[in-house]
């Protein structure tokens, strides 16, 4: 298991509502609710889901800015929280984040020498600012700028440059894992490109593990080893990323693939048919229906859906479902699989699922 | 190893002047083109110099002091005296610009306590939340109760009045504005992504509160100082017009004021020109912190 | 029904003088589901901003060009009749329904001031209640929201994002315009809410025989939801055609980037990304805006702009490289 360099372990994370005068807490958002995977050391793992899925949450739980409300992360075999009091700074340097917004990602009002300097000011690795400056300069060519750059503020920067800025913020503490939350969501699909190539460079030259939280399809297909489809607060599908987009098998990730707008007739063709009731949309974190939290959307929803919620469970070579049809046809193969040890020579074909 | 090759090459020289540049250039382009604010920033300039140079540019430095000639009283504007005199023969013009010094020291003062211990528990309330934070913004709000000028009145009165006590009355609340102002800022600037990650790079709140939050305060700060200054004026005319701020023969301006509301409107150029003068300072300051405020808007909005 | 011809738009700004629009010439027939696609900062927004009327005039400056609406030119009416025209002729969907809502009135509220406007400008008297209600119950209806009498009432941020965008179609189609600009619908919302609100636009579209011009950085969204598109670099229209022709060939050289930097489903990416950035507009680069960025550039990219070229019936290039096959 030391191949695991991140294992979250039945993750929940609830946040309060607070209201009134005395500000009671008059509510809970749900945001994450059991969520268990785990990331190898130098995988790709994608987070994909839409808004409430919870799946920023999970990334901020990682990097230790929440607390989790039950279960736990695991970083390099050791509970994050012990970690965290245990050497609270020397954690910060293993796993790092890079944020969606580039615009409120940076502060303002400092200029990028300012920003850069921190991490290596709070972790004191410079001795002096000669030599500061020198090492922002060296993180600034590792992320293909100029250090004339230095002394600008975020706002004369492009926001391919900005994310740039942020990438190499975190590079400066030497991380081994990088949680990185819709990095490229707010860029034009031409800058996008270029800052995908240059974390895919930096991720084989220092042998980094991404956590890649998006709701981009597309992306996730094209560079995660293994994705996991969150919605509301759940998993509902695991696995590695080929298979799963090519014979996706929970109705929500389903009916997500079959929402992508694609740019190519050879994507239409892989697109599966939608699962999903018209005009549904998604409910709110802090009202969570009853059951499976997908039942009311569902055009496969049985009464059973409606009462229980479906536990995470293993369909095959690393595929994972909560989905109770997957349940029952999980029970027939392994009934299955028992009869052809029984009987050999017995090959009853069930039918093709 | 490619570096963006397409942008404009910046062939400036020192670091310094790129600063400055990058920094203030857009603003001072705004601040400009804005004519109120030009107006405004005028105004107070000239109070300033006036005041800085009142022993050398008022026409009777004498007369700012204990002085009498009372063979020259009540003498309306002329040539000589282009206030005129007042009931023991002083010039009014020089009391006047000798005035503007005890209000914009008055302003420095009382601002110069107030507003960092204001800034100062703004930001402990806004950052820390919970228990810290609901004791400090009660604790304001009692004072925010507390209507200034009778609060002023009320420390005033206690002791010996005089104008240290009156600035010291004004400073006690006024820094309570800048509790709440800041605290208001601070609160929302806790959940910006920049601060999450300084949190995430292991920086300790007291560095968060001062690097990150702090500098994105300023603004705001900035203009309130500015029109905060034309208010601390006020009341501080007004505190010595009631008798408890500037005394006499220390010209004041609020001062000037009750002295010569007894001779009106026979002898009303010793109340019109003090109340001209208080109106032309405050104006100023009003107009310099709404031009002030769009300025500074600019490097937000980028 | 709309028509831009050599539209010019500059800015005076502080650092000098922005030449954002270069000559734009673009035609929507009435009936036409058209795409504008850029990348952020490409002026797609500006050229938007130019037919709606909503562009203040200095720092603006429009030195050549003329953006006629049903022949008539917008920069040359004034700011009443670009009013009279909003809402009635002409109609937008915002990006972003929840800045663009109103969040102080409820959406019955917003719905009737729309109903006003639009009646005034027709010379209407105002309709009684009754009529109002059924008016703004049947819009709600036509977008597919049902449960009408309590969206009437809620404020909009009582909404969820999808139902707020729903409701944003409905006010900008109440009043019957003929022309229709969406910007970059469904890029605030999920994915799957984004399918559904475009899947409505097109059938609103279609039901109405309106003319939509949806403008967007999104090729995939573009792809399905318009029939013909315009690429738009820097201010220059370089590429422009039915979306079968432009997706199956694309032949700029800034289409066929832009396409190879769209991540596919299928799993494929191509690494590289488009050379370089946006250019300046205060110093934008000579002839051909893409110059600087192109493979392919030649001597002449750098001194005349390429002029519009007919490739086959639906597909029309802009660029030196077409020029000179076509001519031999």
């Amino acid at each position: 298991m030391s191949e695991q360099i991140l294992r979250i372990e039945h993750l929940v994370k609830h946040f309060p509502i607070r209201g009134g005068f005395l500000r009671r807490t008059t509510g809970k958002v749900y945001a994450v609710n059991d969520v268990s995977f785990s990331i190898r050391r130098g995988e790709t793992f994608g987070l994909v889901g839409e808004s409430g899925s919870g799946k920023s949450t999970v990334g901020k739980t990682v990097v230790g800015l929440y607390k989790p409300t039950a279960g736990q992360v695991m970083f390099d075999g050791e509970d994050v929280e012990a970690r965290k009091r245990r050497e609270p700074l020397r954690f910060r340097r293993e796993v790092q984040m890079v944020f969606q917004d580039p615009r409120s990602s940076l502060n303002p009002r400092r200029t990028i020498l300012s920003t850069l300097s921190d991490p290596l000011i709070i972790h004191k690795l410079a001795a002096s600012s000669a030599e500061r400056k020198k090492m922002v300069a060296e993180l600034l060519v590792q992320v293909e700028m100029s250090s004339r750059y230095m002394y600008k503020h975020p706002s004369a920067l492009s926001g391919g440059q900005r994310q740039r800025i942020a990438i190499a913020r975190t590079l400066a503490v030497g991380p081994r894992v990088l949680v990185l939350d819709e990095p490229t969501s707010a860029l034009d699909v031409s800058v996008q490109a270029k800052i995908i190539d240059l974390l895919l460079e930096l991720k084989s030259e220092r042998a980094l593990s991404y956590l890649f939280i998006t709701h981009d399809l597309s992306l996730v297909r094209t560079i995660s080893d293994r994705t996991g489809v969150m919605y509301l607060g759940s998993i509902f599908e695991l696995g590695k990323t080929a298979p799963l987009f090519s014979k996706p098998m929970h109705p929500y990730s389903r009916t997500l693939l079959d929402s992508v707008p694609v740019v190519s007739k050879e994507e239409e063709a892989v697109k599966p048919a939608g699962c999903a009731r018209e005009d549904s949309e998604i409910p709110s974190s802090s009202n969570l229906p009853d059951g499976c939290v997908f039942h009311p959307r569902c055009l496969e929803c049985t009464e059973q859906c409606k009462k229980v919620a479906p536990a995470l469970i293993e369909v095959g070579a690393e595929r994972s479902v909560r989905c109770f049809r997957f349940a029952e046809r999980r029970e027939r193969d392994m009934t299955q699989s028992s009869h052809e040890r029984e009987g050999e020579g017995d090959k009853e074909e069930y039918g093709d699922t | 190893m490619t570096v963006d090759s397409f942008e404009r090459v910046d062939e400036s020289a020192g670091t310094w002047r790129v600063l400055l540049r990058e920094r203030f250039g857009r603003s001072w382009y705004r601040f400009r083109r804005n004519r109120i604010s030009l107006i405004g920033a005028v105004m107070v300039l000239s109070v300033a110099i006036l005041a800085a140079l009142a022993p050398w540019v008022a026409p009777y430095p004498r007369h700012a002091h204990a002085f009498t000639d009372f063979a020259n009283r009540f003498q309306p504007p002329s040539a000589a005296h282009w206030f005129g005199t007042d009931d023991v023969g002083r010039d009014v013009l020089t009391r006047v610009i000798f005035g503007y010094r005890v209000s914009l020291m008055l302003a420095v003062v009382v601002l110069g306590i107030s507003v960092p211990i204001g800034i100062v528990l703004g930001l402990i309330a806004g950052y820390c939340g919970g228990a810290v934070e609901a004791v400090i913004m009660r604790i304001t709000d009692v004072f925010l109760s507390l209507p200034p000028l009778v609060m002023a009145l009320a420390i005033c009165a206690a002791f010996t009045p005089s104008i240290d006590k009156a600035m010291l009355a004004v400073a006690s609340i006024w820094w309570t504005w800048h509790c709440r102002l800041v605290h208001g800022v601070t609160k929302s600037l806790r959940k910006e992504e920049f601060v999450q990650a300084s949190e995430i790079l292991g920086a300790s709140p007291l560095r968060i509160i001062f690097r990150d939050i702090l500098p994105n305060c300023a603004s705001p700060i900035i203009v309130k100082i500015t029109i905060d200054a034309g208010f601390v004026i006020l009341v501080g005319a007004g505190l010595s017009f009631l008798g408890l701020g500037v005394q006499p023969p220390q010209p004041g301006l609020g001062t000037m004021l009750s002295e010569g509301a007894t001779y009106l409107p026979a002898k009303w150029w010793m109340t019109l020109f003090p109340s001209i003068g208080i109106f032309y300072l405050i104006m100023g300051f009003n107009l310099l912190g709404d031009g002030l405020r769009d300025a500074l808007a600019v490097e937000e909005g980028v | 029904m709309l028509a831009m011809r050599d539209l010019r738009v500059h800015f005076r700004t502080y650092d000098g003088l922005s030449r954002v629009l270069d000559g734009v010439s673009l035609g929507i027939a009435a009936g036409e589901r058209v795409g504008l696609v850029g990348e952020t900062g490409c002026g797609k927004t500006v050229a938007m901003k130019t037919v709606m009327g909503t562009l203040k005039s200095p720092p603006a400056l429009f030195p050549t060009g003329e953006v006629l609406l049903r022949g008539r030119d917008v920069l040359k009416m004034k700011s009443r009749e670009k009013r009279a025209l909003k809402g009635t002729v002409l109609s937008m969907i915002y990006q972003d329904p929840l800045s663009a809502l109103n969040p102080v009135f409820t959406i019955g509220e917003q719905l009737r001031d729309i109903i006003h406007h639009g009646g005034r400008r027709s010379g209407k008297k105002r309709l009684p209640r009754r009529h109002l209600v059924e008016k703004q119950e049947r819009a709600l209806e036509a977008v597919r929201l049902s449960d009408t009498k309590r969206i009437l009432s809620s404020y909009p941020f009582q909404l969820s994002g999808g139902m707020r965008q729903r409701a944003l179609i409905a006010m900008s189609l109440i009043n019957q315009p003929e022309l229709l600009i969406a910007d970059e619908p469904g890029t605030a919302l999920d994915v799957t809410v984004q399918a559904q609100i475009l899947a409505l636009l097109s059938e609103l579209v279609r039901e109405r025989g309106l003319t939509l011009l949806l403008i967007s950085h999104n090729l995939g969204v573009i792809r399905e939801a318009v029939d013909s598109l315009y690429v738009m670099y820097a201010g220059q229209i370089v590429e422009s055609g039915s979306v079968a022709s432009v997706f199956g060939k694309p032949l700029h050289p800034y289409t066929s980037g832009l396409l190879a930097c769209v991540p596919r489903l299928t799993g494929e990416r191509e690494a590289g990304g488009i050379p370089g950035t946006i250019p300046d507009y205060t110093e934008a680069p000579g002839g051909c805006r893409f110059h600087p960025r192109c493979k392919h550039a030649m001597a002449v990219c750098c001194e005349t702009a390429p002029s519009a070229v007919e490739w086959a019936s639906d597909h029309e290039i802009s660029c030196h490289l077409y020029e000179r096959s076509q001519g031999e």
